[in-house]
C-alpha cells in the first residue's frame, strides 16, 4: 500500500492511501464526533456529525467514508464546524425522547455523550411550535423491543441486520421526518421473520433497540417469600459482565459475579456449561441413530445466534436435519427443576429459574410451548448480561467493591465438577468424539482439509466413514447456499459465523463504535473465556445424571426433559 | 439496420408521404396528443377528424397524433399543413373540429376565429 | 383588420425561441420511428458508428459545450470522458427521467413527443463511454411517456438500431426501462442508482462518484432527458455550430416550463443568454391581470427567486447562481405583487421536508424545523430571533446535508430572505396585516364591499367609512375587486 501525505489542522501526516479521512484524523489522535459510522457494517455517512472542511470541496464533508487524497488540506475543528455539529445534534435531540433514567443505555449512550460534549440545548424539542414525532413501539416480541422515540436513525441496526443475517428484517419505513426503523410497516417483530440474533442491539448507539426486559420479573421473584430463585449462568457472562463496570474487555470477574448474585438475594447458582456433556451425548446419539436407521442427513448444527429460528422460518426442508436437543439454558433449567429440586428440597413449582446469557434469542426460546416439562417451564426468565448489569446498577450494588466469593449454595455443591477446556462449548468435533465414546471407541483426532470458507474431514465411527464439514460464512443464508452447492452426501455439517457470531451477540455489554473499531473485543472475550477452563480434574456429572435421573442416552425420560420440537414458523417474509 | 443507405431509404420514403411542401395534394392534420393535450380533450378531437375523413372518403389526407406544441393554456391544438402552409388552431373541441373540417379542409376557407392569433400576440 | 397569426411560427414569441431539444416535438408522430428518421433521426448514430472513435464522440460533445440540463450544469463531455476513462468490463448509461420539480414538465414533453431522440443519444453515449446497456429511469406517474418509450424501444429493436451489432459496426447496445415510484429524491443520481438496484431510494455519499462506482458498483454515466435530447442534434448540426448558440460558458438552449401568474403558460426553448425580461414579457406576454411583477422562481424546490432588479440577467448557469438562484431543471414560476414570499418558501419547504429520504440528519429533521419555523412566523407566533435561527439553520442544512436535495432545500428560504427580508420581518414583528383594510379617508361608504363580503365582516353605515373586522376576514379579495375608489388595501 502506497502512503500519501495530507494536512490536517495544519499538521502534515502520512497515511496509507486507502485510509478514510476519519482514520487519518484518528491516527493523529483527534477525536472526531461520530454516531452512525460502524466500520464494515454501516458506512452510510448519514448522521453528518463527523464533518470536516476539505479544501476544494463544497460544504462540510463527512470524514467517515471519504478516502484521503494526496495533498488534501483538512480542518477538523473551527467555529463553523463546531456550530454545525451542534446544530445537527440539536436536530437529533428534538426527535429524541429523553427518559434517561428509564433507559437501557443510561450509562453508555453514544448520543448522550455527544450531547454532553457539545453542550447542546434542546431548543426545538422544548418548544411547542415544533412537532413531536409519533412514538412507535414494537414491543410484542418476548426477545427484542423497538422504540422509535429513542431512535436517531443512524441506520446501524438496519445495516447490521443486512450484514449479519441477509434478511433485511429491519429497514427504514416512511420518509422525511416520519422515517422510522422497523419491520415493514411496523409489523410485529414476531411476524417479520426476525431470528433474534440480537446483532441490531449490539450495533445500536442508543436504546432504540433493546432486549425485552425481564428485570422487573426477576426483582419481583426475589421478593416473593415462597419462591426460590436459581440462576443459570452462561460462562461467557463471567468474562463480560465486568465490562459494564469499567473492567477490561473480557476480564474474568466470576467471583464478583457470584457476590453480586448473593447480594441481591439469589438462592442458588449453577453454571450452564456443566450440562454440555449431556447435550453432546444426546446430539451424538441422534447422529449415530440417524446413520444407522437412515434418517435425514446431514445433521446440521450451530451455536450461532438465530440458527434455529432461521431454519424454522426460511429452511423448512432442513427442519428434519436438526437434532431435537434443547438449548443449554433450557436443558439446565429442565434438569434443575425436574431433578435437583428434589435434592434441594424445593417444590419445582416454586423455583424461578433465571438464565443469565448473552443470547437475547433465549428469551423467545423460554416462551416456547415445547420447552415445558410436566407443566413447568424450563426457564422462567432470561436476563442478558447487559440487563443483569443494569439491574445491579439500579439496585445500587457497587460491583467493583464487592468481596469476591466462590460459587455459593447447595446446588453449587451438587454440581461441583470441572468442565475441561474444550467441552464448555459444543462443536462438531466434540459431538463426533462423544459419538465415539458412545460407540465404545476411542475418540480420534480430526483433520480438516480447508478450502476458503469450507472445511471437510472424514471420521471413522464403527467402521462407517462419516463425511463431515464446517462452513464459516458471514450469514446463515450463505451457509445454506454453500451447502446446497456441494454434491457430496455429508453426515454432519456445522455453521460458524465469520463475523464474530455468538461471542459478540446482542446480550453482551455494548461498546461504542469507536471502541469496536479500536479493540478486538471478540478476541479478548474468547481468550478469557478459554482461560476459565483449565482444570483437568473433571467429574462426570453426566454419568451421575443418567444413572440417577435420565436413565440412558436417548431414553424416554431424556427425550422428555432434554428434547424439544422445532416447527415451521410463518412470517410475511417467507410467504 | 445495416447501413446509412438503408436508413436514407426510409427517410426518403417517409418524407414523400409527409411532405406537404413538395406535394400540394397532401393535407396533414396534426393533433397535439401528449398528456397535456389529452387531458385538455384532444382525444375526441383526434377521433372526430378520423371519423369525418372516413365518412367523406377523402384521400391524400392524414391525421397524426404528435407531441406537445408547448402552448399549454390553449390546448387542444390542431395544426393543419396544406399547400405549403401551416395553420394552428387552438382550444379545439369536437364541434370546432367539425367546423374546421367542413370549412377549412373541405372548402379551403380558414376558420380565423380559432386560429392562434386570437389567443396569442 | 389586423393580420391574425395563422400558426405558431407567426406569433410574437416565436422568433425568440430556438428549438433544439424540442425540435421534433409537435411535428412528428412519436409512435412512428419512420417520422423520426425522416427528420434525420439515427443518422448521427449511424455516422458515428461508421466513422468516429469513442474518443472523437467525447471530444465533439466537449467541444459543443453541452452541460447537464437536469439543473447541476456539469459539462456533459467531461462526464462522458470520466466514465470512458474508467477501466471496467461493464458500464452503464442511465437516462434520468425522474422529473420531480413541482410545475416542471420539460422531460415529459420530450419523452412523449420525441422518445427516439433520447434513445439515439443513449446509444451514442454508450458507444462513447463503452457501455452496452442503458436504463431509462422514468417515474410511474408518466404513464404515457412510459408507453411511448416502450413502443419506441420496440421499434428501434425491430429496426436493429438497438441490439446486437448496430449498423454492422460490432457495437451492441440495449435499453431497458426502470420505473420509479415517484419519490422526488430518486432524481438525485445516487438515490436513483439505489432505486434501480432495488434498494430503498436513499442517497449515497459522493465521492465515489457514479462515474467511478455507480450502478451495482460499475462506472455509470447519468444524463438527464433534455441533455440527451440535444446530443444527436449536436452531431447533426456540428459541435461548432451548436457552440455558437448561447453564452460563453453556457452553450445551446434551455427548455423552461413557464407557470404561475403569466399570460402564456407553457413550454419554451430559448437560447442561453436570453434575459428573464424577454422570457417574462416577450415570450410569456407579461403578468396576468395587469398586476406588477414581483419575482421569478427558478429551480423549483432547489432554487430561488429572481427579482425585478435582475430581470436583465442573461440566463446561464453561472449568472443565475450569482444572484442566488439556479438554472434548475427548467421550472419557472412567475410571481406577482400579491404573492407572499414567506408562504412561497413554506410551500417549497413543505415539499422538501416531505420528500427528504430521511437518511441524513440535517435534511430529515432540519427541513422539517425550517418548515415549522416558517409556519410559526405565518401563524404570527414568531419573533425576530426566529429569523436569525431560520437563517442559521438553513445555512447549516445547506452545508452539511448528504446529497443535493438537502444541500439545496434551504435555497428558497435563503433567497427570499435575501431579497424580501421585509416580508419576513413583518411576520416576525407581527406587523403583517393578514386582513384587507379600508382606508377611512378614501372610503365613500358605497356599501358595495359589505354586500360582496362572503363572511359578512364589513360593517358601516351608508356614506360613512366602512370597517373590516380583521379577525373575521378571510382575505378573499372580493371587496378589493368591487371598490370603486380603491379605498381597500391588500394584506
Amino acid at each position: 500500500m502506497k502512503n500519501i501525505k495530507l494536512t490536517i489542522d495544519n499538521s502534515e501526516i502520512e497515511v496509507p492511501e486507502n485510509y478514510s479521512v476519519l482514520q487519518a484524523c484518528e491516527e493523529m489522535g483527534l477525536n472526531i464526533p461520530r454516531l452512525c459510522f460502524l466500520r464494515d457494517i454501516n458506512e452510510t455517512s448519514a448522521c453528518r456529525l463527523c464533518i470536516v472542511d476539505i479544501d476544494g470541496m463544497r460544504g462540510l464533508k463527512n470524514s467517515c467514508t471519504i478516502q484521503v487524497q494526496d495533498g488534501m488540506n483538512i480542518k477538523t475543528d473551527n467555529k463553523e464546524i463546531r456550530n454545525s455539529v451542534k446544530q445537527n445534534l440539536q436536530l437529533l435531540a428534538s426527535n429524541h425522547i429523553f427518559e434517561c433514567w428509564a433507559c437501557d443505555r443510561e450509562t453508555n449512550c453514544e448520543f448522550l455523550d455527544l450531547m454532553r460534549r457539545y453542550n447542546v440545548d434542546n431548543t426545538f424539542g422544548e418548544s411547542e411550535f415544533f412537532s413531536d414525532n409519533k412514538r412507535l413501539f414494537n414491543d410484542t416480541s418476548t426477545a427484542i423491543t423497538l422504540d422509535s422515540g429513542k431512535c436517531i436513525l443512524c441506520g446501524r441496526c438496519v445495516s447490521a441486520c443486512h450484514v449479519h443475517t441477509g434478511l433485511d428484517i429491519l429497514d427504514f419505513n416512511e420518509r422525511g421526518n416520519e422515517t422510522y426503523v422497523g419491520p415493514a410497516q411496523n409489523n410485529n417483530l414476531e411476524d417479520s421473520g426476525c431470528i433474534y440474533c440480537g446483532k441490531c442491539i449490539e450495533s445500536c448507539p442508543v436504546a432504540a433497540i433493546k432486549d425485552t426486559s425481564n428485570m422487573e420479573d426477576m426483582l419481583e421473584a426475589l421478593r416473593e417469600p415462597s419462591t426460590k430463585v436459581i440462576v443459570g449462568i452462561d460462562p461467557l457472562v463471567k468474562v463480560t459482565v465486568g465490562e459494564e463496570f469499567d473492567s477490561n474487555i473480557g476480564e474474568n470477574v466470576e467471583e464478583k459475579l457470584y457476590a453480586s448474585l448473593k447480594t441481591i438475594g439469589v438462592d442458588e447458582v449453577v453454571d450452564t456449561s456443566k450440562f454440555s456433556n449431556i447435550l453432546k451425548k444426546e446430539e451424538a446419539n441422534i447422529l449415530l441413530n440417524r446413520v444407522k436407521e437412515g434418517g435425514k442427513l446431514p445433521i446440521i448444527r450451530s451455536d450461532e445466534p438465530g440458527w434455529i429460528n432461521y431454519i424454522e422460518y426460511f429452511e423448512e426442508d432442513y427442519l428434519s436435519h436438526l437434532t431435537s436437543t434443547k438449548s443449554i439454558e433450557e436443558i439446565t433449567g429442565a434438569i434443575v427443576k425436574n431433578y435437583y429440586s428434589k435434592e434441594l428440597g424445593y417444590h419445582k413449582e416454586n423455583i424461578v429459574f433465571v438464565a443469565l446469557t448473552p443470547k437475547p434469542e433465549e428469551k423467545q426460546k423460554a416462551s416456547r410451548m415445547a420447552n415445558i416439562v410436566e407443566g413447568v417451564r424450563d426457564v422462567d426468565f432470561v436476563l442478558t448480561t447487559r440487563e443483569y448489569a443494569r439491574m445491579l446498577k439500579r439496585q445500587s450494588v457497587k460491583f467493583n467493591e464487592l468481596e469476591p466469593i466462590k460459587q455459593f449454595g447447595k446446588l453449587a455443591e451438587l454440581t461441583q465438577s470441572s468442565v475441561n477446556e474444550d467441552t464448555y462449548h459444543n462443536s462438531l468435533e466434540e459431538t463426533l468424539k462423544t459419538a465415539s465414546i458412545l460407540a465404545g471407541e476411542k475418540p480420534k483426532k480430526i483433520k480438516f482439509k480447508k478450502r476458503k470458507e469450507f472445511e471437510e474431514a472424514e471420521y471413522t465411527l464403527k467402521d462407517t466413514k462419516f463425511l463431515v464439514a464446517k462452513i464459516t460464512t458471514p450469514t446463515i443464508k450463505d451457509f445454506f447456499d454453500i451447502l446446497e452447492s456441494k454434491q457430496k452426501q455429508y453426515h454432519f455439517v456445522e455453521f460458524n459465523s465469520s463475523l464474530g457470531g455468538w461471542i459478540n451477540s446482542g446480550g453482551n455489554p455494548i461498546h461504542t463504535a469507536k471502541l469496536q473499531d479500536d479493540v478486538d473485543i471478540h478476541k479478548f472475550r474468547l481468550n478469557n473465556l478459554n482461560g476459565l477452563y483449565t482444570s483437568k480434574n473433571y467429574t462426570n456429572l453426566d454419568e451421575i445424571l443418567y444413572k440417577e435421573f435420565l436413565d440412558s442416552v436417548g431414553s424416554k425420560k431424556a427425550k422428555k426433559v432434554l428434547h424439544t420440537k422445532f416447527e415451521k414458523q410463518e412470517s410475511y417474509k417467507n410467504q | 439496420m445495416k447501413s446509412l443507405e438503408e436508413l436514407k431509404k426510409i427517410k426518403d420514403k417517409t418524407k414523400k408521404k409527409t411532405n406537404t411542401e413538395k406535394d400540394t395534394s397532401l393535407t396533414r392534420i396534426l393533433v397535439g396528443m401528449s398528456t397535456c393535450g389529452i387531458s385538455a380533450g384532444a382525444k375526441p378531437v383526434f377521433d372526430e377528424f378520423n371519423t369525418l375523413i372516413k365518412d367523406k372518403e377523402l384521400k391524400d389526407i392524414s391525421v397524426t397524433s404528435v407531441g406537445c406544441l408547448g402552448e399549454c393554456s390553449i390546448e387542444p391544438m390542431v395544426e393543419v399543413y396544406q399547400n405549403d402552409k401551416r395553420y394552428t388552431y387552438c382550444e379545439v373541441n369536437k364541434e370546432k373540429a367539425q367546423k374546421i373540417f367542413d370549412e377549412h379542409i373541405v372548402n379551403g376557407n380558414v376558420v380565423e376565429d380559432y386560429l392562434i392569433g386570437q389567443y396569442r400576440k | 383588420m389586423a393580420k391574425v397569426a395563422k400558426s405558431l411560427n407567426e406569433i410574437k414569441s416565436f422568433p425568440k425561441q430556438t428549438r433544439i431539444a424540442l425540435r421534433n416535438c409537435g411535428l412528428i408522430d412519436p409512435s412512428n420511428i419512420d417520422e423520426y428518421i425522416a427528420r434525420d433521426g439515427y443518422f448521427a448514430l449511424g455516422d458515428i458508428l461508421k466513422n468516429k472513435s469513442p474518443k472523437d464522440v467525447v471530444n465533439e460533445i466537449k467541444e459543443s459545450g453541452l452541460r447537464g440540463r437536469g439543473g447541476g450544469g456539469f459539462p456533459t463531455g467531461l462526464k462522458w470522458e470520466l466514465t470512458a476513462k474508467e477501466k471496467s468490463d461493464r458500464k452503464y448509461i442511465i437516462c434520468n427521467a425522474d422529473e420531480g420539480d413541482p410545475g416542471a414538465f420539460m422531460d415529459r414533453s420530450i419523452l412523449e413527443g420525441d422518445p427516439h431522440s433520447v434513445l439515439e443519444a443513449m446509444a451514442i453515449a454508450g458507444y462513447a463511454i463503452g457501455a452496452n446497456q442503458g436504463y431509462v429511469y422514468v417515474r410511474i406517474e408518466y404513464p404515457r411517456a412510459i408507453k411511448r418509450l416502450k413502443a419506441a424501444i420496440k421499434q428501434a429493436r425491430e429496426y436493429e438500431l438497438l441490439g446486437e451489432n448496430i449498423f454492422g459496426s460490432g457495437f451492441s447496445f440495449n435499453i431497458d426501462l426502470r420505473l420509479g415510484a415517484g419519490a422526488f429524491v430518486c432524481g438525485e443520481e445516487t438515490a436513483l442508482i439505489a432505486s434501480i438496484e432495488g434498494e430503498r431510494g436513499m442517497s449515497r455519499n459522493k465521492p465515489p462518484y457514479p462515474a467511478q462506482k455507480g450502478l451495482w458498483g460499475y462506472p455509470t454515466c447519468i444524463n438527464n432527458v433534455e441533455t440527451l435530447a440535444n446530443v444527436s442534434a449536436i452531431f447533426n448540426m456540428g459541435a461548432k455550430e451548436f457552440a455558437k448558440i448561447g453564452t460563453e460558458n453556457s452553450k445551446g438552449t434551455k427548455v423552461f416550463a413557464l407557470a404561475g401568474n403569466i399570460n402564456n403558460i407553457g413550454l419554451i426553448e430559448v437560447p442561453m443568454g436570453t434575459t428573464l425580461r424577454e422570457i417574462v414579457y416577450d415570450i410569456g406576454d407579461g403578468i396576468d391581470g395587469g398586476k406588477a411583477f414581483k419575482a421569478v422562481q427558478t429551480g423549483g424546490p432547489s432554487g430561488g427567486v429572481i427579482t425585478e432588479e435582475h430581470l436583465d440577467t442573461p440566463i446561464d448557469y453561472e449568472s443565475l447562481k450569482e444572484i442566488g438562484s439556479m438554472m434548475g431543471s427548467g421550472g419557472m414560476i412567475i410571481l406577482d405583487e400579491d404573492d407572499d414570499m414567506v408562504k412561497i418558501s413554506k410551500f417549497y419547504l413543505d415539499f422538501t421536508q416531505d420528500e427528504s429520504c430521511g437518511k441524513c440528519t440535517p435534511c430529515r429533521i432540519g427541513t422539517k424545523r425550517l418548515y415549522e419555523t416558517l409556519e410559526k412566523l405565518i401563524d404570527m407566533n414568531g419573533t425576530p430571533e426566529d429569523l436569525e435561527m431560520l437563517e442559521y439553520l438553513a445555512k447549516s442544512v445547506q452545508k452539511t446535508s448528504l446529497c443535493g436535495l438537502g444541500q439545496s432545500a434551504p435555497n428558497p428560504v435563503l433567497s427570499t430572505l435575501k431579497y424580501f427580508r421585509d416580508e419576513y420581518e413583518a411576520y416576525a414583528n407581527r406587523t403583517k396585516r393578514t386582513a384587507y383594510f379600508i382606508e377611512e379617508d378614501v372610503c365613500i361608504g358605497c356599501t358595495k364591499c359589505a354586500q360582496v363580503c362572503p363572511v359578512d365582516c364589513i360593517e358601516g353605515e351608508v356614506k360613512k367609512p366602512h370597517v373590516i373586522d380583521p379577525e373575521e376576514c378571510i382575505a378573499c379579495g372580493a371587496c378589493y375587486d368591487v371598490c370603486p375608489v380603491d379605498a381597500i388595501l391588500k394584506p
